[in-house]
């Protein structure tokens, strides 16, 4: 993944950019197709250049009809094409879901490998940006219990840009979670940096007390609680999952032997979320070592609710301090 | 390279002639390709000048809230605000065809014909302000909520027709989109619903020309979105949609064609969105101000007022009544903007089943000690 792209200070959703425009210029298969995607550079400016830079055919406006884009996309992909798919909003890739669960996912397993098809789904994420209904969905869960898709789900800008150039070249569809919240926030980018695989979780913060395990929007809330919580004289370790599928059920093992305690964070909803399989898993493999049940702190059980109602369904630090504290199993007697 | 004589179809086992014909002749069915006018023609003379004063007088109190809506938005009192601003002929046409027992499916754009329904103004931007999903009685208002994933309440619209008419009530429900929603498949599936079943609905398409930043030609290569209705075995009807007798003299033919037992209409109105997507739409990026000039000639506003004046059906009384009935309702908007709406976090919990799960109960509870935590704490501080 070598690229001429200097170093430099970069918000998310440039990084972003900068990876479909690498991708883009290094493999004259990778096509860019999506609502809005030309001239205004997608609603989020994450396409921005792409059609001036690679004329309309290879980064191109489509008729507004999700289920016609990504069907669209199975076929090019048939024919020896790398699709990159936009989906404007996180509720709007709904319509899609047919074409997603039903043929992308199953293809390869359908046609005995004979049809993979690489083609990532890029769907901007999650809440706390103030949007009206139908634009703060977390639908990971949906997703991630699709066998036959990767869920891939950024929190840095560094793994921004590299994980999305691995999505691409993937050769299986992977639905790329974007946490529309955090595509302004700013980092140093070296495109050539190594990034880890898709598939590893990475530790963002070493602990001795507890372990937080999250993804994408959350983990800046997660390392924020982290701080908070050494006035408490808890020491928590953050683990950034990254990739829900694969789930790096190694890594993950690991921090929580050593540590014994964890809490899962995430905003979607808490029942049948994938809290729950991490939870479940944890317990699975980690039994003895674990001094208190897996705890997770997720969003309510309730559709997404309007936007000056918001901050009271986001896990915010202090539900997860509380978490932590519930954590102190044995000190309960 | 052979050309398929339809005489072949004949010979297809099964097939029987007429068995997939349309039940009506596909001629009248297919748009006139002028456009319907009204203003500016001879035809304004047949109009009741009562309705056109009506209209007028909508149309004016219709922009002022838009242009007031879009001020809320830069002072931060409205999350977002698609206006409807150039379109507003459509919005007070929409609304003023339907008769109290009939039902309006709005999308995200239509708060104006949802407000000219008679949905108290502000309940009608409590979405868009962002303290509630749907701020008035859908029911009591016979109004849908306003909806946001394209295209999916055109279905709806479908089926509270049928509804309606298998209790032989003479509802007529009227289901509103734009040109880029024509693209989507639930539009389509509710075109072919409605023929089929010969439902009491009237689809409105306001083609303003774009999709956010998606011109119609990379929308649709059909000669009109009008036309989608003929292979659905349905009118399609073609207006101007700056012209608000027009639209309403197009929208009320096919409430009543509806109501009478004909089945369903699609019009297409075309019309033009003088601002931005939203407000958070930069829409400089995808068109010229030229183009955004000459449609400000074309304005529905400008329009009926030169029309109505040259006809001498406006006088300077009607002008001012209808400025001062404008005014009054920015004033209010304004002054119920001003202050933060009072919100209850429980609310939270409410209304997501008939009767809250037992989860939703434990977690409405931790909701609740945390903000008895909070106001204990709010409370500590202040002694
Ligand atoms: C299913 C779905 N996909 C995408 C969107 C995002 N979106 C909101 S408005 C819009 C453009 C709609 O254009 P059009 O139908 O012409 O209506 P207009 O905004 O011009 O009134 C898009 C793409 C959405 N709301 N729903």
């Amino acid at each position: 993944m070598s690229t001429a792209t200097p170093v430099r200070t970069s918000t998310m959703a440039q990084a972003l950019n900068a990876a479909l425009r690498d991708a883009m210029r290094e493999d004259r298969s990778v096509h860019v197709l999506g609502e809005d995607v030309g001239a205004l550079g997608g609603v989020f400016r994450i396409t921005d250049g792409l059609t001036a830079e690679f004329g309309r055919d290879r980064c191109l406006d489509t008729p507004l009809a999700e289920a016609g884009i990504l069907g669209t996309a199975i076929g090019m992909a048939m024919y020896g094409l790398r699709p990159v798919v936009e989906m404007q909003f996180d509720a709007f890739a709904y319509p899609a879901m047919e074409q997603l669960v039903s043929h992308v996912a199953k293809m390869r397993n359908r046609t005995a490998g004979k049809l993979p098809l690489p083609i990532t789904i890029r769907i901007p994420y999650g809440g706390g940006i103030g949007g009206v209904e139908h634009h703060s969905d977390s639908s990971e869960a949906y997703y991630a219990q699709t066998p036959g898709l990767h869920v891939v789900t950024p929190a840095t800008v560094g793994d921004a840009y590299g994980l999305l150039r691995a999505s691409i070249a993937s050769d299986d569809p992977v639905v790329f979670l974007e946490p529309k919240r955090l595509y302004w926030g700013k980092d140093g980018l070296d495109p050539a940096a190594p990034v880890e695989p898709i598939g590893r979780a990475v530790l963002r913060r070493t602990g001795s007390s507890a372990v937080l395990i999250t993804y994408g929007p959350s983990l800046p809330v997660c390392l924020e609680a982290a701080e908070a919580a050494k006035a408490e004289g808890w020491d928590l370790a953050v683990l950034d999952l990254r990739t829900l599928v694969p789930f790096d059920d190694e890594t993950v093992c690991q921090v929580v032997r050593s540590l014994g305690r964890a809490v899962v964070v995430h905003e979607a909803s808490g029942f049948g979320g994938t809290g729950a399989e991490i939870a479940a898993r944890v317990t699975e493999r980690c039994f003895h070592h674990l001094a208190a049940p897996v705890l997770r702190v997720t969003g309510f059980d309730i559709p997404y609710p309007p936007p000056m109602l918001e901050h009271h369904h986001l896990p915010g630090v202090d539900r997860i301090l509380d978490a932590v504290a519930r954590l102190q199993w044995e000190d309960r007697g | 390279m052979t050309v398929l004589d339809h005489r072949h179809h004949t010979s297809v086992p099964g097939w029987r002639p007429g068995a997939t014909a349309p039940r009506t002749d596909p001629a009248p069915l297919l748009p006139d390709a002028s456009p319907v006018r009204v203003l500016g023609t001879p035809a304004l003379e047949k109009y009741d000048p009562a309705l056109l004063r009506e209209l007028y007088r909508r149309l004016v109190v219709g922009r002022r809230y838009n242009q007031q809506a879009t001020v809320l938005t830069k002072q931060g009192r409205l999350a977002v605000y698609p206006a409807s601003t150039g379109q507003e002929a459509c919005q007070v046409a929409a609304a003023m065809v339907l008769g109290a027992g009939d039902w309006l499916f709005p999308s995200y754009r239509d708060t104006l014909a949802v407000v000219s329904r008679g949905v108290d103004p502000l309940e009608a931007l409590t979405l868009l302000r962002g303290n509630a999903h749907t701020g008035y009685d859908p029911r009591a208002t016979r109004t849908a909520p306003l909806c946001t994933p394209l295209a999916t309440q055109a279905p709806h619209a479908v089926g509270l027709a049928h509804a309606a008419r298998l209790s032989a009530e003479p509802v007529v429900a009227l289901a509103m989109l734009g040109d880029g929603g024509t693209s989507e498949g639930d539009f389509h599936e509710a075109l072919n619903f409605a023929a089929v079943l010969q439902a009491p609905v009237v689809f409105l398409v306001q083609n303003n020309g774009y999709a956010i930043s998606v011109p119609l030609t990379q929308q649709s290569a059909a000669p009109s979105l009008a036309h989608k209705a003929v292979g659905y075995g349905m009118p399609g009807r073609l207006v101007d949609g700056n012209d608000a007798p027009a639209v309403h003299a197009v929208l009320g033919e096919a409430v009543e064609r509806a109501r009478s037992g004909g089945g369903p209409t699609l019009v297409e109105a075309l019309t033009y969105r003088l601002e931005a997507h939203t407000n958070a739409d930069d829409a400089t990026r995808y068109r010229e101000d030229e183009e955004v000039a000459a449609w400000r000639e074309h304005d529905p506003v400008l329009l009926m007022e030169r029309h109505l004046r040259e006809a001498g059906l406006l006088d300077d009384l009607l002008v001012r009544q209808a400025s001062e009935e404008a005014e009054a309702l920015a004033a209010r908007m304004r002054a119920e903007f001003h202050s933060d709406a009072e919100l209850d976090p429980m609310s939270l919990f409410a209304h997501v089943y008939a009767e809250p799960t037992p989860q939703l109960r434990e977690q409405a509870a931790q909701l609740a000690a945390e903000l008895a935590a909070e106001l204990a704490a709010e409370a500590e501080v202040q002694h």
